[in-house]
């Protein structure tokens, strides 16, 4: 494999990442349990898909075949999308929401620390600028997983149920294979098992404090790295696409 | 949508440092890191402020409509008490 290739897919998997997210939490917007909070998640995903555009325009770019970010994000089918999975898990309630955009911002947290200190420009650009919006993001959802884990009988067990079935899908984040191998080489990519334990500290503290446990020996879900998904992405990635795959000209 | 958004906050913007926090809007939240955190999503997203207060509103004590008369009605005719009699420097500025 070569750099170029590395790095296009590298991109690609942390610009999926981002966007299917981003689109799950938009879902949200206007039925948020009440308005200051319905403004703060769709606070959350307008940042989030601004970071998409920015890795998928970069991802565009690295490729070199006149593909646009659009063309990435919407002309692609769900078996060849590198998301993890735990992003396009439907929301489900917002205690299991909140749960995994907390799971998620604190690895994207460290995540992007290391990446900050990539020899690429333009990921090291990005990780910086998505640093403070990412604090931000931690911030307002762990105050929510300590209301929950911590609040009344059954927002304790929402939060509780959603951390168990969340579980199966946390060992992906820090999957690695012969994309990151030859990016670590480079200094280009961040070694995962780095965040890996930064972010079971952290996560492990938030959890003791909000009075949630952790469920041990899970069996953890795999497959995104090769672009195998849940039924869930297909879904939602029709929905995201029928517009421009409807009318491919259409400009907005 | 829930019935209970919580009690009501008043929200502070200071736009830079120095000058005086005003008062932009209220809001709904349970505690103060949540009315920080809502204030800060609602009332500063488009750099409106770099500091931010945000204060229960029932810790404001207001006057009431029927106070205006005793309140604010005789300084009307005290015209002395603005500084209209004196000759202002140009190098002071707008006081």
């Amino acid at each position: 494999m070569t750099t170029q290739e590395a790095l296009f897919k590298y991109t690609l998997r942390l610009g999926d990442t981002n966007l299917i997210l981003g689109q799950r939490l938009s879902e949200w917007t206007g039925h948020g349990p009440f308005l200051e909070e319905d403004l703060a998640l769709t606070n959350i995903a307008l940042d989030i898909i601004g970071t998409a555009n920015s890795l998928l325009e970069y991802a565009a770019s690295v490729e070199n075949k006149e593909r646009t970010a659009d063309d990435l994000a919407f002309h692609r089918n769900d078996r060849q999308y590198y998301n993890l999975q735990i992003t396009e898990l439907p929301n489900g309630d917002y205690a299991r929401t909140i749960v995994r955009q907390a799971l998620i911002d604190c690895f994207d947290l460290y995540f992007y620390q290391e990446l900050a200190k990539s020899k690429d420009e333009t990921l090291s650009g990005i990780a910086n600028k998505s640093i403070r919006e990412v604090t931000y993001h931690l911030r307002h959802t762990s105050s929510w997983i300590e209301r929950f884990g911590d609040g009344t009988e059954d927002s304790h067990n929402k939060a509780q149920t959603a951390l168990n079935e969340l579980w199966q899908y946390t060992g992906e984040l820090f999957e690695m294979n012969e994309v990151d191998e030859v990016l670590i080489k480079e200094g280009v990519a961040v070694d995962l098992n780095i965040v890996k334990q930064k972010w079971e500290k952290h996560i492990s503290e938030l959890f003791q404090k909000s009075t949630l446990v952790i469920p041990e020996n899970v069996f953890m879900q795999t497959g995104s790295r090769k672009c195998i998904h849940t039924e869930h992405l297909a879904f939602i990635l029709a929905e995201m696409q029928a517009l421009p795959r409807m009318y491919p000209d259409a400009k907005w | 949508m829930s019935d209970n958004q919580g009690p009501v906050w008043e929200v502070f913007v200071q736009k830079k440092a120095g000058q005086p926090f005003v008062h932009c809007g209220s809001l709904h939240a349970f505690d103060k890191e949540m009315a920080l955190q809502n204030a800060r999503d609602l009332y500063t997203r488009r750099s409106e402020g770099m500091s931010l207060w945000v204060v229960p509103s029932n810790a404001i004590t207001a006057s009431s409509p029927e106070d205006q008369g005793p309140f604010f009605e005789s300084a009307n005719d005290k015209v002395y008490r603005h500084p209209t009699f004196y000759q202002i420097p140009d190098a002071i500025g707008h006081m």
